[in-house]
């Protein structure tokens, strides 16, 4: 039990650590702590096909690409220039003030059940992929346009135009 | 296995909300006090992350799979955000030599 605040301490501290960092490679590292810290999670819900979905896709894939990205685009000759005082303590009284709303609403309703996992099969990738093959079968399939779409897309904006093209 | 499923049988599903709640409104703080755009993109996957999380814990609360793949599509749709959106994000480099959101305040109006 005691496991579980451990974690969830680190995964507000690792996040809170992402938007502060002044370096973005900084950034993008804490954010690969933070996806960690989400994986245990995972794993402590026994949820163990979305644990290693999230480590492989997740921090083995999409932050590879930001970190490339960062590095591609050479940003460390010029520092990000920051903004006004003004409008980061707006934002974070916006924030702030949507972490207000939601937590006064949920105070609302009182003590709430304890997560108890009835059936320790849920997650497993056997339980999963049946539903997924059975009941999702048409979702499944669009998602494969939609990555398929969005790989041409990302094909045809990243590369050069070229005189011919245009 | 039966230690880590007996981890999380004492914890209320309102601690998963307020735990989800925070790392969804840090993202949004991120989103408006950033000005670089790799971290703003940043902010929006840290956003995308605390739903998917809220959405397993309801998954495990209520007994039903169907929450983990939603789980799944999600995380299939922010793989094509982010390729499609760090392209985008290239492409105003290769244009501006920028990836401050200023330079791009044309778009406000």
């Amino acid at each position: 039990m005691s496991t579980f605040y451990f974690i969830a301490f680190l995964s507000v501290f690792f996040s809170i650590l992402v938007i502060t960092a002044k370096n973005p490679v900084h950034s993008i590292l804490y954010l690969v702590l933070t996806f960690f810290t989400f994986t245990i999670h995972y794993i402590l819900m026994n949820a163990q096909f979305l644990a290693i979905v999230n480590f492989i896709v997740y921090m083995g894939a999409i932050l590879v690409l930001f970190l490339y990205t960062l590095m591609l685009i050479n940003l460390n000759k010029e520092s990000e220039p920051r903004k006004s005082n003004l409008v980061k303590f707006a934002g974070v009284i916006g924030g702030g003030c949507f972490l207000v709303t939601i937590v006064a609403a949920l105070k609302a309703f009182g003590v709430s059940k304890q997560v108890v996992l009835a059936d320790p099969n849920l997650g497993l990738v056997k339980n999963l992929g049946k539903i997924l093959f059975n009941e999702y079968l048409l979702p499944f399939e669009v998602s494969s346009i939609l990555l398929l779409s969005a790989m041409v897309g990302a094909v045809l904006l990243a590369t050069k135009e070229t005189k011919t093209a245009s | 296995m039966e230690t880590i499923t007996q981890n999380i049988q004492a914890i209320p599903l309102n601690h998963y909300i307020i735990l989800c709640a925070i790392i969804f409104s840090i993202g949004v703080i991120g989103v408006l006090i950033r000005r670089n755009a790799i971290v703003i993109f940043m902010s929006v996957e840290l956003m995308l992350n605390a739903v998917n999380l809220l959405l397993a814990a309801f998954s495990v609360y209520r007994g039903d799979a169907t929450g983990q793949v939603f789980v799944f599509f999600i995380m299939a749709l922010a793989a094509a955000e982010v390729a499609v959106g760090l392209a985008i994000i290239v492409m105003i480099y290769r244009n501006t030599n920028s990836i401050d959101i200023n330079v791009l305040n044309r778009l406000k109006w």
